[in-house]
């Protein structure tokens, strides 16, 4: 089984050299750790900005430089910043290769719910139905069961979507799985895991 | 033509009225305009509609004009970090419409721009998409969406010569020229105030003629979530 580092270094293998990429908050931020060497990917944050540096060391911190998570982060030499119309332009404009998003749920077809938990607090979507409708491919990374030991991989999606038949691949703590015609396809498992445990803990139907 | 006023209540001078709608600049507390929300607190204006991407939190942006109860209704899509607002919202006296941000974006761009509505892939079979228009372009559903034209648009720049064009700051740009150039009328806070020439006209972000009062201010410029590497 995959710990979340071992989940974004996996999703991590996803990058292809030249892309322009959007993580989410959480695991996909993680992703940025391990960009494999001779990869030069190119990390857009949402509120404005091409190519994300790290975090400030203490006492670099600037108010006017934070990434969608709110967190201060820094600039790169080629570093662009933008306004949100254009922002979000170039992300429904398919110029964004790629998003590696976390998830609550991912049904069979590709429907993702990573935003509302009817009964609960809503914070709001943010950027994320904008980044799953527009970008050129969607990956999530997520746990595969919840807390309870429930599949989150499911037939269909029981929360609100943010997207419907946008997902492409799943990289899960157990392994990976694409949405293909018909259901998702085992593309690995996670160190340790069966094929078997695999589809045990997947309520979606596997083709 | 003289757009520089000497504080954020004489800019806001003769603008405010209960009821009216306000469309803000800024990204969480990044690039807000402090200034004139502390000043349309202190002028007490009630029933605000705002179209801000965030409602600030408790004690800042708009959180402030939570806490005197002078919004009516937000149109946001992150309000994550704010417990009044919660409050409010759950015991049903604040209204709240939730938009894709982007959405949002383009709502002020395009609203600024004389578009009445647009059509996006965002949101399609999604709660969003319900009751409004679906259309097929190659093979593709998109919803339609409409602009926003607000009564005010607040916005925070860095820097403004007298004639308004101005120049944002890294990541603070966010929502700004969006939400100005959606206001009927635009009121701009800057840290500074320069003279008209000394800025590359070739590196204006946005033009003056989307500005109509200009205030020099002091800003906080609070950070929400101060996060370091070890060095």
């Amino acid at each position: 089984m995959w710990d979340r580092d071992q989940m974004a270094a996996r999703a991590a293998l996803e990058l292809q050299d030249g892309w322009y990429v959007n993580l989410g908050i959480g695991i996909p931020t993680l992703v940025s750790n391990y960009i494999p060497e001779g990869i030069e990917v190119t990390l857009q944050s949402e509120n404005g900005m091409l190519g994300m540096g790290p975090f400030p060391i203490s006492g670099a911190e600037d108010a006017d430089l934070i990434n969608a998570g709110k967190q201060t982060i820094t600039e790169l030499p080629q570093t662009s910043y933008f306004d949100s119309a254009q922002s979000f332009g170039m992300i429904r404009g398919g110029k964004i290769a790629m998003a590696i998003l976390g998830a609550m749920e991912v049904s069979e077809n590709g429907d993702l719910a990573n935003w509302m938990i009817p009964g609960k607090l809503v914070k709001g979507m943010g950027g994320a139905m904008d980044l799953v409708a527009g970008v050129g491919r969607v990956v999530v990374v997520m746990d595969h069961t919840n807390k309870h030991g429930d599949s989150k991989v499911l037939k269909s999606c029981a929360l609100p979507l943010t997207g419907q038949a946008v997902v492409h691949r799943i990289i899960t703590n157990l392994g990976v799985l694409d949405v293909v015609e018909g259901g998702l396809r085992i593309v690995e498992t996670a160190d340790g895991v069966s094929e078997q445990q695999l589809r045990d803990a997947t309520e979606a139907t596997i083709v | 033509m003289k757009k520089i006023y000497p504080n954020a209540a004489a800019a806001l001078d003769g603008l405010l009225t209960d009821g009216m709608f306000i469309a803000s600049g800024g990204f969480g507390l990044c690039g807000i305009p402090e200034v004139l929300l502390e000043a349309i607190k202190v002028a007490g204006t009630k029933d605000l509609t705002f179209a801000s991407n965030n409602a600030g939190v408790d004690d800042f942006g708009i959180g402030i004009l939570l806490q005197t109860k002078q919004v009516k209704k937000m149109i946001s899509s992150y309000v994550g970090e704010n417990a009044e607002f919660m409050r409010q919202y759950l015991s049903g006296e604040l209204e709240l419409e939730f938009n894709p941000q982007g959405t949002l974006a383009e709502r002020m761009r395009a609203g600024g721009c004389g578009i009445p509505g647009f059509y996006t892939k965002t949101g399609v079979g999604t709660v969003i998409a319900d009751g409004k228009e679906h259309k097929d372009f190659n093979g593709q559903t998109y919803i339609m969406e409409e602009g926003i034209v607000a009564d005010l648009a607040i916005v925070k720049a860095w820097k403004a010569d007298a004639t308004g064009n101005l120049i944002f700051r890294k990541t603070a740009r966010n929502f700004n020229p969006p939400a100005a150039m959606c206001g009927k009328i635009c009121v701009v806070e800057v840290e500074e105030i320069v003279e008209t020439g000394s800025m590359d006209p070739d590196h204006i972000h946005l033009p003056g003629i989307y500005v109509h009062r200009i205030i020099q201010g002091d800003h906080e410029k609070r950070i929400e979530q101060r996060t370091v590497r070890s060095a």
